[in-house]
């Protein structure tokens, strides 16, 4: 049997400095610089006609280390489903009658399945936020420069005010989605 | 020992990371949700303290102190700079993204590693959007 601590959810305060310390782990190992959202425009070099500047440089040399990494995350989301177990997301009430409020009966599971599922991308919501909000996650970031790991946690614990930007803007943005688009979407 | 590292190792670390983000619910999309409406505190304390370990340990590492930007290769961040209006356009962009797929792209990859399926099409979605910024870049402000 697995400890209990193994499979209830991680706390904040033990999840976040283990995500803080892979900038440093990084950096020493191979003087890498922590980012997933690179990964998006190196498959886009690799699998995409380079039509421009922006995808024709040495995506292997480059990005080979990222690829893997994010490769190595994909088994991690399997391993923390399937192993480790998950248990029902106790998010807060507030949170839980906001969302029963735009209409969500089903509140279990990483994502709702009513949205984020394949029979949910034949609604317009569904789609909305798969198919546009992936278009705009993957647009975004390569416009940034960043996502939340290359921005927020790797750009701001390195005082770049670049990043502040960016980071102020991630939340601009999810506060407009959240408040306004979602609640006319959904 | 900086270049004895191994390609697969990094593939262990990432795996390490996937782990990580998905027991700490990360890869949620009602955490998200509860972190736009500032309902808990969850979301804030993880990004909050690893800012705050990172910045410490790279103090003591006195390693590089100015990363180049997120994943981009090296030679090209500086001059890509821009008068910074790329930063809360793009971020702003991403952010409504972020919002609506309660993904960014770490919990992109990790949530189809995590079963949840239909990622594969946010992920393609995403591809598309990074090849269509390239496409427009010239005419982008930055």
């Amino acid at each position: 049997m697995l400890p209990e601590a193994l499979t209830h959810t991680w706390p904040w305060y033990i999840a976040g400095p283990l995500i803080g310390l892979f900038v440093p782990l990084l950096q020493l190992v191979g003087d890498k610089q922590l980012g997933i959202s690179g990964n998006l425009r190196h498959l886009c070099s690799a699998l995409l006609p380079r039509r421009n500047d922006f995808l024709r440089y040495d995506w292997r040399g480059a990005g080979a280390w990222n690829l893997l990494f994010a490769l190595g995350t994909l088994a991690g989301g399997w391993i923390g489903v399937s192993l480790l177990g998950t248990r029902e997301i106790a998010i807060s009430p507030e949170t839980q009658a906001a969302l029963r409020g735009l209409g969500l009966q089903d509140l279990s599971g990483l994502a709702p399945r009513e949205v984020i599922s394949w029979s949910g991308l034949l609604s317009l919501r569904g789609f909305v936020s798969v198919v546009v909000g992936g278009f705009l996650v993957g647009f975004g970031t390569a416009y940034a420069g960043g996502c939340t790991s290359g921005h927020a946690i790797n750009g701001l614990s390195g005082f770049q005010v670049r990043s502040l930007w960016a980071v102020l803007g991630f939340f601009a943005g999810g506060l407009l989605a959240t408040h306004l688009l979602l609640p006319l979407l959904y | 020992m900086t270049n004895r590292f191994p390609l697969w190792g990094y593939l262990l670390l990432g795996t390490l990371f996937g782990i990580i983000l998905t027991k700490a619910e990360v890869v949620s999309w009602f955490r998200i949700q509860e972190m736009f409406h500032f309902q808990a505190f969850h979301m804030f304390g993880i990004i909050g303290s690893a800012i705050a370990v990172a910045a410490v340990t790279r103090r003591l590492l006195k390693g590089p102190p100015a990363p180049t930007l997120c994943g981009e290769p090296a030679p090209l961040a500086d001059e890509e700079t821009g008068r910074g209006y790329r930063f809360w356009i793009g971020g702003t962009i991403f952010g409504l993204g972020w919002a609506l797929t309660g993904a960014c792209p770490g919990p992109l990859f990790i949530l189809l590693g995590g079963g949840v399926s239909v990622m594969i099409v946010a992920v393609l979605s995403a591809l598309a959007g990074t090849w269509t910024y390239g496409y427009l870049r010239s005419r982008l402000p930055h």
